[in-house]
């Protein structure tokens, strides 16, 4: 599996990213800068990392959806490629329009870092097949914003269509966010946004390593 | 339009006595300035003078005592002098840390004080070439129930949070405690540690003349323009808005700031580097003056300060000179590297300008609108400081603890529950679930399992360092001299009880008002007992921050010298924690147990005890503590032990319930005593120094008692409550608290107080 990382300005888990995807692929994935990067021909993977881009002092992720950077993403989207948005790499994802909804500030109004009980909602993606057979799993969150809200529309027809990947565990929604959503699919099930880490959860750190599924599913997807 | 003239001659007008005065230059250090200088300074002059012989700048006041820290060993690559210490950690690799004070300005604004704060200290430690890897905070609140003290804990926390968590550096370990003694000056002490190699590191020394200054990142407003006195020295006649003194943080262009510097570190650019923290431009142009030259002989500076970036208009040499504007570093590069050096900042969109050069003149000249404003020699500057030997009283002694005089408690579980839900004791979770514990991956342990101290990978390696930070001001306050001991003690057991070798200590003194002899009497004390401590751990200090004038009223705050402790972790397969207790686990103390309730948390939160009352805090014996402290890295590395935890404030049964509480599991502590004797309160709670709690297996303790080993058990590991058995058989002697319980009352206090129970 060929991948990529997009690095903007005050992305900060750009190099877990990497380290996880080399961990899973064995390859190193390409890091491209959001000013004049390029996103490499016949990537496999999009990874838009967390952090803080652009300080996040404009709405989260607003300023690098805008970025130069991202009409290469929306090509690759476009041609089927897949995409994981984690953390602010959601945010921007949702800012983009590629993923629908938006991320609002946690309920609490505090930063919360913690290791979060998720549901896994469908083994039956791209994205969550190494979770067959085991829906409950731990991976840690750290955000200020992870808060999703959609109309009830939207999220009747992202439930209906199969397309919430992640839940937080019943009575443990950590930022208030509309029915209990944790990580959202695209329509073509080839977009994965979602507010916990998995790439600090591939093991060997106190992480744990939950995380490392959602890497092993796309190796065999892709 | 900026009327120059005017301007100039404001900066160029010659001063006197009382303008020094207004800048803090007190008489005696005026006849000093004029005499080296041989002339009245202009007010530019003056205001770089009052700024290097401030107290922040010169420690004028503990420079004397500080120098009695042991500064080296085998594993120091740097000690204090430069932007933080420096440590050899094996491989070629070393590790860079430093704690600094950002007390005054997180009370006045508690978000952006203690946000800057942060900030600072990561730019202390990534000027030296090193990768920031981990944050700690040590802070100290007034009584929760002073009316101020819910909005600091909530600004200063959010500030913390708001800074690590953007830069992407994880805040991985700290210390919260409240106490009415800091109900008028709280204390924001932040710990930066960071990685670097042995061969890629950068000083602030060693710039020779001919090269090119180079100023990068933020552009230089007026904030943090000292204080309240220099209303009269803003430009505008008759204006006499003062602007806030408390710098605003921005961590998006410190992140950038990071890599940039990074970058270009690996390159060979750089001659010597500095960031601009207090005092800014003024501090960090004369330092590198002032420890320039190939044998550090010092070297001259020339700015030319129109090419300052700036953010306002209209700006002054003055303001320039002294503006605490953040995320600014100053650097002197090779002259055939400009170009690289503007390239790596152009990618990150930062302010990059070759401000000026150094020159051989050992002088510090600076140019504004074509005429020179300041031109003064820079040894006085930095070497001529007023160096204070501060009168100073003995402190006076306590009488030891006597817990005959009062009455035994009716029941020990409500103690023990009393205890663990004490604002000292509670737990910080709300503090630490608001700062990124893992970002970088490397993360191990962390707050998060509430041990004694972080552990953090060095990256790609199986390596790590563990990181803790220290103070009992309670001990301190009783005696500074022991508590001053106990201090780096703490630090040390810390670091060996999850398995690693102690190396080196960065301090943070925190104390009153210098100039009265009571308070100059627990600063000598307490940095002689530490030094002490220093000697005999062979835990030597590499880099330290001091701030004093913590007064209010009049009124100062406890004696308070917090240690930020790292030390290295060889094999990370070979470590403990405190969680780490199973079902049928015995729990083992490790060290004497003599009684000791003097200055303890017992005698302050169920006695209700203050003052003098509190008696003597317990004695260390250095000696113990390293032959101890050997021994349990020693299990560790055996792999002889489930879970080992560090036995402080609250003595053997808060100890033992942190770990109950930690693994999930149950223990029973039987008296380790002689039937009917005494009482059960100092062998509980008692904090005698030099102990660990060990949970081993049975197996385990086989293999103990075929080396020889026979340690005194206390109880057995299992259940879910923690039992105190307080008598041989008496009836009613008996205590159980549930875990559940233990735990609500022990997590619930925090969330309750700051009104956010989610």
């Amino acid at each position: 599996m060929k991948t990529a990382v997009i690095v903007f300005p005050g992305s900060n888990c750009d190099r877990d990213a990497h380290d996880a995807l080399l961990k899973v692929t064995g390859k190193a994935p390409a890091m491209v800068w959001h000013k004049d990067g390029t996103i490499p021909e016949g990537t496999d993977l999009v990874m838009v990392p967390g952090g803080f881009s652009y300080g996040d002092y404009l709405r989260c992720g607003a300023m690098a959806g805008n970025s130069p950077v991202i009409s290469q993403l929306k090509d690759h989207a476009a041609r089927g490629g897949y995409v994981l948005g984690v953390c602010n790499g959601f945010q921007i994802l949702c800012e983009t329009g590629l993923l629908p909804g938006a991320l609002m500030r946690n309920a609490s109004l505090h930063f919360v870092c913690r290791p979060q009980a998720l549901t896994v909602e469908t083994a039956n993606t791209a994205f969550t097949s190494a979770y067959q057979g085991r829906s409950d799993v731990v991976i840690p969150i750290a955000h200020h914003d992870g808060n999703y809200f959609a109309d009830s529309a939207t999220l009747d027809r992202i439930e209906g269509e199969g397309h919430v990947a992640f839940r937080y565990a019943p009575g443990q929604n950590p930022n208030g966010a509309s029915r209990d959503i944790a990580g959202i699919l695209s329509d073509n099930g080839r977009i994965l946004g979602m507010m916990p880490h998995p790439e600090r959860a591939i093991g060997a750190s106190e992480g744990g390593d939950d995380g490392l599924g959602v890497f092993e599913s796309l190796l065999s997807a892709a | 339009m900026t009327d120059t003239t005017a301007i100039l001659a404001h900066l160029q007008a010659v001063q006197d006595e009382a303008a020094g005065l207004e800048h803090g230059i007190k008489q005696d250090e005026w006849g000093r300035l004029v005499g080296r200088l041989e002339r009245r300074p202009n007010l530019v002059e003056l205001g770089i003078y009052s700024v290097m012989w401030s107290e922040h700048c010169s420690y004028k006041s503990s420079r004397r005592h500080l120098s009695k820290f042991p500064t080296k060993g085998p594993r120091v690559i740097q000690g204090p002098g430069e932007n933080a210490g420096v440590i050899d950690i094996d491989d070629g690799q070393a590790a860079i840390f430093k704690m600094e004070s950002h007390n005054h300005p997180s009370y006045i604004e508690p978000y952006q004080g203690a946000a800057t704060g942060v900030g600072g200290i990561l730019r202390d430690v990534f000027t030296m070439g090193a990768r920031p890897i981990a944050l700690v905070n040590a802070l100290r609140f007034g009584s929760p129930d002073h009316p101020k003290t819910r909005s600091l804990v909530a600004g200063v926390v959010a500030g913390i949070g708001g800074y690590g968590n953007c830069v992407g550096v994880p805040t991985v370990a700290g210390e919260t405690q409240f106490d009415e003694g800091y109900n008028g000056n709280i204390l924001v002490n932040a710990m930066a540690v960071g990685l670097a190699d042995q061969d890629k590191i950068f000083y602030a020394r060693g710039a020779t003349p001919g090269n090119p200054i180079f100023y990068v990142g933020s552009k230089t407003g007026r904030d943090g323009i000292h204080g309240a006195t220099m209303a009269s020295a803003e430009f505008s006649e008759g204006d006499e808005e003062k602007r806030p003194t408390v710098q605003v943080g921005d961590p998006f262009t410190e992140k950038l700031l990071i890599e940039a510097c990074l970058e270009l570190m690996a390159t060979d650019a750089i001659q010597a580097i500095q960031d601009m923290g207090a005092a800014g431009l003024t501090s960090s142009s004369v330092e590198m003056a002032a420890s320039g030259g190939e044998n550090g002989e010092g070297i001259g500076v020339m700015m030319d300060l129109d090419k300052v970036p700036q953010r306002e208009e209209g700006m002054t040499a003055y303001e320039i000179m002294l503006s605490e504007s953040q995320e600014r570093m100053l650097m002197v590069l090779y002259p055939d590297k400009i170009d690289i050096a503007k390239a790596v900042f152009d990618k990150y969109d930062l302010s990059a300008e070759v401000i000026g050069e150094t020159t051989d003149t050992g002088r510090l000249v600076l140019t504004q609108f074509g005429e020179t404003v300041c031109d003064i020699p820079v040894a006085p500057l930095a070497e001529d400081a007023p160096n204070y030997d501060r009168p100073w009283n003995e402190p006076p002694k306590r009488a030891p603890f006597d817990i005959s005089k009062y009455p035994e408690p009716e029941d020990y579980g409500d103690v023990l529950l009393k205890l663990m839900s004490c604002p000292d004791m509670a737990s910080k979770r709300w503090v630490w679930e608001q700062y990124d514990r893992h970002v970088m991956g490397d993360t191990m342990d962390s707050s998060q399992s509430g041990g004694d101290a972080a552990i953090v990978r060095i990256h790609g390696t199986n390596k790590a360092l563990a990181i803790c930070s220290d103070c009992n001001p309670h001990y301190v306050a009783a005696d500074p001299y022991e508590g001053g001991k106990a201090v780096v003690a703490e630090a040390y057991r810390n670091l060996s009880a999850v398995g690693a070798e102690p190396i080196a200590i960065t301090d943070n003194l925190n104390f009153g008002n210098p100039e009265k002899p009571n308070t100059m009497g627990y600063i000598v004390k307490a940095i002689e007992g530490m030094a002490e401590a220093c000697r005999d751990l062979c835990f030597p200090v590499v880099s330290g921050n001091v701030s004093l004038y913590n007064e209010t009223d009049g009124v100062a705050i406890p004696p308070t010298p917090v240690v930020g402790g790292v030390g290295l972790i060889k094999d990370l397969s070979k470590t403990a924690t405190l969680k780490g207790a199973q079902p049928g686990d015995t729990l083992i103390v490790i060290g004497q147990t003599n009684g000791a309730l003097g200055a303890s948390l017992y005698a302050r939160t169920v006695l209700g005890l203050k003052g003098d009352a509190l008696g003597a805090p317990p004695p260390v014996d250095l000696a113990e503590e390293v032959r101890i402290g050997g021994f349990i890295r020693s299990l560790i590395q055996s792999g002889l032990v489930n879970a080992v935890h560090d036995v402080s404030e609250g003595g053997i049964a808060c100890a033992a319930a942190e770990m109950a509480l930690a693994s999930g599991c149950g223990v029973t502590l039987v008296p380790d005593r002689e039937p009917g004797d005494q009482r059960a309160e100092p062998g509980l709670f008692g904090e005698d120094q030099g102990r660990y709690l060990i949970a081993a297996s049975e197996e385990q303790r086989r293999e103990w008692e075929s080396k020889g080993f026979m340690p005194a058990t206390l109880g057995k590991f299992g259940g879910d409550s923690v039992v105190l058995e307080t008598g041989w058989g008496v009836e009613g002697a008996t205590f159980t608290v549930p875990l559940a319980t233990l735990r609500a009352a022990h997590e619930g206090w925090l969330p309750a107080y700051m009104g956010a129970v989610d």
